[in-house]
């Protein structure tokens, strides 16, 4: 990559969030507003604020509940879905209620879940479960009943059965949707991670924005808004950076039938 | 070897059955290389499909080895028509030949020279890391064919393999083919639609009729063991045993087990099989 394609592409990925941060800039330098505070001065209360001791006590603990529901969602999600997507009689059994299940909006079921799993780690887990599951499910079982017949043909022909065309094929076959419904899950998940700590929490991020907000604490409750947002943005590099990784082959493949 | 007796095929949809395949009898001896050519939508994936034990066959049976064919057998490896979609995307050439070997526990050494001649054979000693979605069509063939080459099958099946690649390209696999055959001395069955190949690669070529089908006919094609695409085409006999394929084929567009004269075939009370016609444009 020569630099001028290195000074592109950077422009390309940071022309715009660089402007409308400057828009924002001067659109509130001189803000007098009390609940739009001056963008400098929730950058100074950004440093204040989010401390080492601070993200130790607030952002580590989310992001653990994060990942304990994320994985769990994403486990129960292939799990299930190969389960389904396998079997025509289970899908056809099961698909009325799946569908009920999806429209229920999750943050909805916080204060049922809280009935029976209390307030603490446990129910937030659970609530970021509940959400997060259902686009892994959905994506796996339409994945999996995707799966080639001749690739299937070829697997059976060559004895290629059980375990080994599970982990051979079918996971492969199907990881594309599997990546869509675990992209959109991560988007649903860091929703739901702020939401569950709003409801009653002691600790973490969405519980901190919230109580910064009850106190009118305004630019430190601007400040939460951003590190969250970056937040999002850095986990869903991660997850770029690792689709890049497991995905490549399909990224090929699609490149290549593209431009034949 | 390969015994096919009586084999019939229904399918059966909701409202209507498909008799596919009426009633197949033939025998492949071991070490034979044998075509099978018939007109378009003969039937002949689903003959295939039957003797690889994919499919289970409505009536008759296939006895590979004397013993009857009720799932893919060990010793047996199919090349399917379409390369692109019987190659696994996410693994490189050198592992899509080597999975099927993973469950004969043969020991890391001879795998890897197992896989190792494969794709020498076949001409893609260079290709070992390559992703088969980076290679041409005929290439992505050679890949199905070398991991049938490294199973060390006693029975190889082809489904019209070469059917959609270019012409010189399947030439040069045509002659891969018979190299293979005598170096391997694999039995071989051949599917393919087209009446040259037919000729061409095999001992004998058995000619089915429409569908539902039966056999037409088996002919043994006596032409030297030594072929060569330019000579052996261009042979008088070549050209006799073409030209006798040809008629049989465009007469058994219009014959099928339902119109056949062989007492055998016909079923009771329907109505009497049609003289030979011309269909009229």
């Amino acid at each position: 990559m020569s630099v001028r394609t290195v000074l592109r592409r950077a422009l390309l990925l940071l022309g715009l969030p660089a402007a409308l941060l400057a828009v924002w800039w001067y659109a509130t330098a001189g803000s007098t507003d009390f609940y739009v505070p001056p963008l400098s001065a929730i950058l100074e209360a950004f440093g204040k604020v989010w401390t080492a001791d601070r993200l130790l006590s607030d952002v580590v603990p989310s992001l653990l509940r994060l990942a304990a529901g994320y994985l769990l969602a994403v486990a129960a999600g292939v799990g299930l879905g190969l389960v389904i997507g396998t079997r025509r009689v289970v899908r056809e059994f099961l698909e009325p209620v799946l569908e009920l299940f999806r429209a229920i909006p999750p943050p909805v079921l916080v204060p049922v879940i809280m009935l029976f799993a209390g307030i603490g780690d446990t129910m937030k887990v659970l609530v970021i479960v509940s959400g997060c599951v259902w686009p892994i499910l959905l994506n796996t079982v339409e994945g999996v009943r995707a799966v080639d017949e001749v690739l299937d043909d070829t697997c059976r022909s060559y004895g290629i059965t059980g375990t080994a065309r599970l982990r051979h094929l079918v996971l492969r076959a199907a990881s594309p949707q599997i990546v869509t419904g675990m992209r959109q899950a991560l988007s649903i998940g860091i929703i739901l991670m702020v939401i569950s700590e709003m409801f009653a929490a002691s600790n973490g991020l969405g519980f901190t924005i919230v109580q910064f907000q009850r106190s009118f604490a305004i630019p430190e409750m601007w400040s939460g808004v951003l590190l969250l947002g970056t937040l999002g943005f850095l986990l869903s590099l991660l997850f770029r950076f690792a689709e890049n990784r497991v995905l490549a082959w399909y990224h090929g493949l699609r490149r290549d039938r593209r431009t034949p | 070897m390969l015994d096919v007796r009586n084999l019939r095929k229904i399918y059966t949809g909701r409202n209507r059955n498909v008799e596919a395949l009426r009633n197949l009898t033939f025998h492949i001896g071991a070490g034979e290389l044998v075509c099978l050519v018939g007109p378009s939508g003969c039937g002949k994936t689903t003959l295939l499909k039957c003797m690889a034990g994919l499919l289970v066959p409505t009536d008759g049976e296939v006895l590979l080895d004397g013993r009857p064919v009720d799932g893919p057998p060990p010793g047996m490896a199919v090349v399917f028509q379409e390369y692109g979609r019987s190659l696994f995307a996410w693994m490189n050439v050198r592992d899509n030949v080597a999975l099927p070997l993973r469950r004969k526990k043969l020991g890391k050494a001879r795998t890897r020279e197992l896989v190792d001649h494969a794709l020498d054979v076949v001409g893609l000693a260079d290709a070992h890391q390559a992703y088969p979605w980076q290679l041409s069509g005929g290439m992505q063939q050679r890949v199905a064919i070398a991991r049938a080459v490294a199973f060390e099958p006693k029975v190889l099946l082809m489904d019209e393999p070469f059917a959609a690649v270019d012409a010189q390209t399947r030439a040069e696999l045509e002659d891969l083919i018979r190299q293979l055959w005598r170096e391997l001395g694999v039995t071989v069955l051949f599917v393919t639609h087209d009446i040259d190949e037919a000729v061409y690669l095999g001992q004998r070529t058995v000619i089915l009729s429409k569908s539902p089908t039966v056999v037409r006919e088996d002919l043994a094609i006596d032409l030297p063991d030594e072929r060569d695409q330019l000579h052996t085409r261009s042979s008088p006999r070549f050209a006799e045993l073409r030209a006798h394929v040809y008629e049989q084929i465009q007469l058994a567009k219009h014959h099928s087990g339902d119109t056949d004269t062989e007492p055998v075939d016909r079923t009771p009370g329907s109505a009497p099989a049609p003289a030979l016609q011309k269909t009229q444009p």
